[in-house]
């Protein structure tokens, strides 16, 4: 923004991290407000039609304490939301299949072992293409040109394969997240693994390192920050993947089938926490990845 | 002259070819390739062109596109024969594995091409994947059709192309449906949308502080699933599906522009202030053109996501058009052919609708440092 010279040096009473703090907490306090308007809004219909149809006379108060607690309302209050993430959570041992933690742990291992394959063929890849040159002038374009396409939509194709040759449940799903998320993997670390300047390859020749040497100590090395960069994006995509998988087979188990279901019966709120545990999961997952990001950083030497 | 282990490459694969005419193309019914005077020829001279390659470095890449597309040529033809569809024997898998690898090294001495002309470059850098991307239809083709795979698990790419133009139609009206009604629509509203509260944003730090961080978090959550709660507030019909799109586009499009806003440097900014230009012109004419790029690199992000969430969303309830919908209901169905043929059609309208947006791209960022070569 301004040059640094600019700025004024803060007062000591306000640290940096309320400082920063403030806009975000402000602005969440903002959407959830306006997300209890929505709800007493957009629901507040239904409700009064409830009110008429028993002939029971009512106030605005009435009407607005019986949107925030509808049974299948149009908008769920944010409070209703986290009722039921909470009870889903908490209230069924975690196996049963009534239990939240159940769909996410099914959800979830599909995502981790797609990710982990994806992301390995990934790297594999890359590392073929930046050594084969016949196959960075034939492949590369083919797989810069497949993130144009929306491959979402052979999710179905591979489950239904898959089942028709008597291979299903996880499996099948983690293909279709490494399937999505090697390609964010490979085009990130093909820009890595060729970043090192033209000088540093030439300082490597005249010490005259082998191909494997050159790899080890100066290729791999300086890919490493492209490398947590499109992890963290690839994992999203898996776990976008492996709901979405769980999606055409009827779905007996997993988010994707809490989400289906949900919108079967019109559980809003269920489809909500749903929703929330993904972004819970997606959460968690970024944030790991971030970690072993800044503990490599640290450990490989790094001054931020 | 060539590597050595090339020309070997060529010369194995010559010999191979040689070896499969004398070799069985399935069961003992089937008369060998010696029997049919035009494919026999065609082996020849393909085994011959193979055989000559290396002796030319220049030429080798020529010769050995006219052998593998001969190679092709006779593969596929034999696959006409229905005696040897779906039972072909070690004589025909001969032959494919041959074009393979003579195909295969031939890439390679395409890209070893070394040109110093730009448009012979430009055209190596379009013939090679152009290659690749044919040879891999031609193996899916003949491994498809040579092992005798079940429809329902993989169709040949012919039966998907001829599915693809008998049902040009319902294909258009699917088209219609996702790309042009609940895509496009979608799109546009959530494009606008991010812009504008990033336009907001900008005018009001504190805004933009609490925003900013909220967007990069909420553009790395799956906002797909949002499909069915969009399904229940907007219907079956493609409101909810550019609902969905929407939502979709917003967090790309308000991060990315709030970060190009912020790229124009103090300098400039002084410059402006120096003409004593009121804060829409500096927005107009400095804020937004430095913006550009990163408002293109939303609009090409979002083209896929745009894609992505219309055909997610129809498999949580559509009418009875659109894409997705014709994927699940096909899938559930067992003709794959129909499948692929829609994925062909989502494949190429997501493509034509990147390259629109790169070529608006070019067309209006052409001063960027990164278009200079």
């Amino acid at each position: 923004m301004t040059s640094s010279a600019l700025v004024l040096p803060r007062p000591a009473w306000r640290p940096a991290f309320i400082a920063e703090r403030t806009p975000i907490v402000v602005v969440v306090a903002i959407i959830i407000a306006l997300w209890y308007l929505a709800a007493i809004l957009m629901n507040a219909a239904q409700v009064r039609d409830a009110f008429e149809r028993d002939e029971v006379k009512y106030t605005l108060s009435d009407v607005i304490a019986g949107t925030l607690s509808a049974e299948r309302p149009v908008v769920p209050a944010p409070h209703q939301v986290l009722e039921n993430l909470v009870e889903s959570v908490f209230d069924y041992p975690p196996d049963s299949p009534r239990s939240l933690l159940y769909h996410s742990w099914v959800t979830l291992s599909a995502t981790v072992v797609g990710f982990a394959i994806g992301a390995l063929f990934g790297i594999v890849l890359a590392v073929l293409i930046v050594h084969m040159r016949t196959l960075q002038k034939s492949l590369l374009p083919w797989i810069i040109c497949s993130q144009m396409v929306p491959i979402l939509a052979i999710a179905p194709i591979v489950i239904v394969v898959f089942g028709a040759i008597g291979i299903r449940g996880l499996f099948p799903k983690s293909i279709i997240s490494a399937y999505l998320c090697f390609f964010p993997v490979t085009i990130g670390m093909v820009k890595g693994l060729s970043s090192p300047d033209p000088i540093q390859l030439d300082l490597m020749r005249t010490w005259s390192a082998s191909k494997v040497q050159v790899f080890a100590k100066l290729r791999w090395p300086s890919s490493i920050p492209f490398l947590f960069a499109s992890l963290k994006v690839s994992v999203t995509i898996s776990l976008v993947g492996a709901i979405v998988a769980e999606l055409p087979t009827g779905a007996q188990a997993g988010i994707g089938a809490r989400l289906l279901t949900g919108s079967y019966y019109g559980q809003t709120v269920q489809i909500w926490a749903a929703l929330v545990a993904a972004a819970i999961i997606a959460t968690v997952l970024i944030a790991i990845i971030d970690a072993v990001a800044r503990l490599t950083a640290w450990r490989m030497g790094a001054s931020a | 002259m060539i590597p050595r282990g090339q020309a070997v490459g060529f010369w194995l694969a010559a010999l191979a070819l040689v070896a499969a005419l004398a070799s069985p193309l399935a069961g003992d019914a089937v008369p060998a390739v010696a029997a049919r005077p035009y494919l026999l020829a065609a082996i020849v001279a393909a085994a011959l062109l193979f055989a000559l390659a290396p002796r030319w470095p220049t030429l080798s890449a020529i010769f050995g596109t006219a052998a593998s597309a001969l190679g092709c040529a006779v593969t596929l033809n034999l696959l006409a024969d229905s005696d040897i569809a779906g039972q072909a024997s070690w004589g025909y898998w001969l032959l494919v594995l041959a074009t393979w690898l003579g195909a295969a090294l031939t890439l390679t001495r395409l890209a070893a091409l070394q040109t110093a002309d730009r448009t012979w470059r430009w055209l190596q850098d379009l013939t090679i994947p152009v290659l690749f991307g044919a040879f891999l239809i031609y193996l899916w083709e003949v491994a498809v059709r040579g092992f005798g795979v079940p429809p329902v698990l993989m169709p040949a790419p012919t039966s998907t192309a001829q599915r693809f133009a008998e049902s040009l139609p319902m294909l258009g009206e699917d088209f219609v449906q996702t790309v042009l009604r609940s895509v496009l629509s979608g799109y546009v509203l959530g494009c606008g949308a991010g812009f504008v509260v990033a336009i907001i944003a900008y005018r009001f730090d504190f805004l933009k502080r609490g925003l900013l961080p909220l967007g990069n978090f909420v553009s790395a959550l799956p906002i797909v699933g949002i499909a069915p709660i969009m399904v229940m507030w907007f219907g079956f019909d493609w409101p909810s599906k550019a609902a969905v799109v929407a939502v979709m586009c917003f967090f790309p499009m308000l991060v990315n522009t709030l970060a190009g806003l912020a790229v124009a440097g103090p300098i400039e900014r002084d410059l402006m202030r120096s003409y004593a230009a009121p804060p829409v012109q500096t927005l107009l004419k400095l804020h937004l053109p430095a913006a550009l790029p990163f408002i293109f690199n939303a609009l090409k992000i979002n083209s896929t996501l745009a894609l992505i969430g219309a055909i997610v969303a129809e498999f949580f309830g559509t009418p009875l058009r659109g894409i997705g919908f014709r994927i699940s209901i096909e899938v559930a169905r067992m003709s794959l052919d129909m499948v692929w043929a829609e994925i062909a059609l989502a494949a190429l309208a997501g493509m034509a609708f990147y390259g629109i947006i790169a070529l608006a791209e070019r067309a209006m960022t052409s001063w960027h440092p990164s278009y200079r070569t």
